[in-house]
């Protein structure tokens, strides 16, 4: 291994990319780009959602519960219609998630003692959201129920209130519940994917394609050396591109990041180290550029973006989901990625993401590096 | 060769095959020091394939090579610091400058500081591209392509240089530059290999291997291979030369024709006794020519007559 050889083969890599204007785009205003698109565009949060209301009864009492929803950061009365056909076109037109239909005997009921039951109807065409609004809903009932039932003791001169067992949630590591705090780490691991796996695959396979490759394994130059000279640029963007996205995330998204910048670093190394092994392997395997990138988008980005844990979650997917993102590395950088901004996990804990990544790094490099030879055909 | 003993490449039955081709098929040969060595034979042939087996980027089914006294089959790597490897297709860096490309080769040969730059100026002078330094490889013209290739190729002070069709697309100018470069290597006593499909330029070589399928035909000064064709060539020039070779095409006794720009030479054994016959063959068939005689044949006029059967193997 000669030191002179990798670095004149890296100093070429770095004049190419420096050149080449898509390559610089990927490099800077890629990560920033996908990270306000993912701070800003994707919110798992639900609130505000709008809702119409068909108010049968239109008594004292039903306004009285209907405030209760109005109160609620999660509904937005966007409506009040009188007839079941106005109703189905809010729901049709989309202009309303939810109906409320709140019977005429509403107040009387109530009055008598007898249970009572309101209408729901919910547009469940994302299930997610409907299962969201349905549990809101429910929780909104329930305490106003649990007010009524207050209320008709005391007026019974009852001042003794039944036992009750309720849950006082409060929400560890993402206190606000604000998705954006594990979104926008996870999207270093997308970020890195891209110029990890993406550009390198181009490398080999752009020698080949313009013919230098003949030339350049006629010269002394080892396997090893034109390997690790064309990684060590992409390494260095790869660990800039790291910082760049966490003072994004820190600075304008506000994620806190509670844990240790050496886990950090310690964690983005191994993963650029297996992206970039893997985009090298592909590179040489196709030859050429157009094929490789696509392959490269497909075994990185993909799976970084979909099995990872970044947006959904795993453990909600089928089982065999679940045991296929065990081979996903993004899925342990990604893992880690949201122990270090959100809790303050020491890095020994994490060691059940860090080895699974180390071993990921250590085979694609090997694999990367046996598969690539000074030879033609 | 009286350096025999020391050849710069022995080559000794050299085979490689591709799904359903013979590329090279037992092909020996040696080139010593100082000496130009000129691989000829049309597309096809097996020059490119025989010329990547020797720079160590392709590995050879059978045989053996060795280049300045190292097997390229058992070590490629060895031998690399001592070749140099001009492939047919330009092989540098369009988005790197002159310099940049030239400075690149020199860090992989491990040619650094004051010498580098010496080496450098010195053959960007000897090919006429001092003043281009700082232009980008890409912007240059197909034969500064060519010199730049074989600047950076030069810049370790290699002992055997291979060199695949390098004036193919190359300006007459550039060329000539081209072969003065070459010519004061081979004083230094570097052996140079170069294919060509130009048979004319074969005639600069000091000899010459003539390739058909992969198999060689001669191997020979060019002196020599032209004196082995053991027959006489006749020349008539012609303003429509393939209307003249359509109608010779005809006549008797012609062991091969070859059009090479206005000129149609036919290889025939008593080239004087035929003049009279031929003259009337074109009268009668209303084609006009404006000259006919005996001309020393080319090794083109050789190559054609062995292709086509006409001569015997050597």
């Amino acid at each position: 291994m000669s030191l002179i050889r990798l670095l004149a083969v890296a100093r070429k890599e770095i004049i190419h990319i420096r050149r080449d204007v898509r390559s610089l785009f990927i490099v800077v205003i890629m990560p920033v780009t996908l990270m306000l698109l993912f701070g800003y565009g994707v919110s798992l949060d639900l609130k505000h959602l709008p809702i119409c209301v068909y108010d049968q009864d239109g008594s004292q009492q039903s306004q009285d519960m209907l405030k209760r929803f109005q109160a609620s950061e999660y509904f937005h009365i966007e409506r009040a219609v009188n007839s079941y056909s106005a109703v189905s076109r809010a729901l049709d037109d989309g202009s309303a998630k939810m109906a409320l239909v709140i019977p005429w005997d509403f107040s009387r009921r109530l009055r008598d003692g007898a249970p009572v039951s309101v209408q729901a109807l919910v547009d469940a065409t994302d299930d997610n959201t409907a299962n969201i609004l349905i549990g809101y809903t429910q929780a909104v009932l329930q305490s106003y129920s649990a007010r009524l039932q207050t209320d008709w003791l005391q007026q019974r001169g009852q001042l003794l209130q039944p036992a009750t067992v309720s849950v006082e949630t409060r929400t560890w590591y993402n206190e606000d519940l604000e998705s954006s705090d594990f979104i926008v780490p996870g999207v270093l691991a997308l970020v890195m994917s891209v110029i990890g796996t993406f550009l390198t695959s181009l490398t080999i396979a752009r020698e080949w394609e313009r013919g230098s490759m003949e030339q350049l394994i006629s010269t002394p130059v080892t396997a090893m050396e034109i390997m690790l000279g064309k990684l060590i640029p992409y390494f260095v963007l790869g660990m800039f591109d790291v910082a760049v996205c966490a003072v994004i995330a820190i600075v304008w998204f506000q994620v806190p990041f509670r844990g240790s910048f050496l886990t950090l670093a310690v964690s983005s190394a191994l993963f650029l180290t297996v992206v970039l092994a893997l985009g090298f392997f592909i590179s040489v395997a196709a030859k050429n550029q157009f094929a490789a990138s696509q392959i490269a988008l497909l075994v990185t980005f993909l799976p970084a973006f979909l099995l990872s844990g970044f947006l959904f979650s795993i453990e909600q997917m089928p089982v065999f989901l679940q045991w296929f993102t065990y081979i996903i590395p993004a899925r342990y950088f990604v893992s880690v990625l949201k122990d270090v901004f959100l809790k303050d996990t020491p890095m020994a804990m994490l060691s059940a993401q860090l080895i699974p990544l180390a071993a990921f790094a250590c085979v694609l490099a090997l694999v990367a590096a046996r598969t690539f030879h000074k030879r033609l055909e | 060769m009286t350096e025999k003993l020391q050849s710069a490449i022995v080559v000794d039955g050299l085979t490689r095959s591709f799904p359903g081709v013979r590329a090279v098929e037992a092909l020996s040969f040696e080139v010593g020091p100082g000496e130009i060595f000129g691989l000829v034979g049309p597309d096809g042939a097996g020059k490119t394939t025989t010329l990547r087996m020797l720079a160590g980027v392709l590995s050879p089914d059978e045989g053996s090579v060795l280049v300045a006294g190292v097997d390229v089959v058992r070590d490629p790597e060895a031998a690399k610091h001592a070749l140099s490897y001009m492939p047919q297709r330009f092989g540098l860096y369009e988005d790197l400058t002159v310099d940049e490309n030239i400075r690149f080769y020199a860090d992989l040969f491990g040619v650094r500081g004051a010498e580098r730059n010496t080496r450098s100026a010195q053959l960007l002078q000897a090919a006429g591209m001092s003043e281009f330094r700082r232009r980008l490889a890409g912007k240059l013209s197909g034969g500064m392509k060519q010199k730049l290739g074989l600047v950076c190729a030069l810049i370790h002070r290699p002992r055997v240089i291979l060199l695949d069709e390098p004036t193919t697309g190359v300006d007459p100018v550039s060329r000539r530059d081209f072969w003065r470069i070459l010519y004061e290597l081979v004083a230094e006593g570097v052996a140079i290999l170069t294919s060509t499909a130009y048979l004319d330029e074969a005639e600069r070589c000091h000899r010459v291997a003539l390739l058909h399928q992969g198999k060689l035909l001669f191997c020979d000064t060019p002196a020599n291979l032209k004196s082995r064709l053991g027959k006489d060539v006749l020349s008539v020039t012609s303003s429509d030369p393939r209307r003249v070779r359509g109608v010779l095409e005809q006549a008797a006794g012609i062991s091969s024709l070859v059009l090479t720009g206005d000129r149609v030479h036919a290889v025939v054994d008593r080239a004087m006794r035929r003049i009279p016959e031929f003259q009337a063959l074109l009268a009668a068939a209303g084609v006009s020519f404006d000259a006919m005689q005996q001309v020393a044949p080319t090794i083109e006029d050789l190559f054609v007559d062995a292709v086509s059967g006409g001569a015997p193997h050597a």
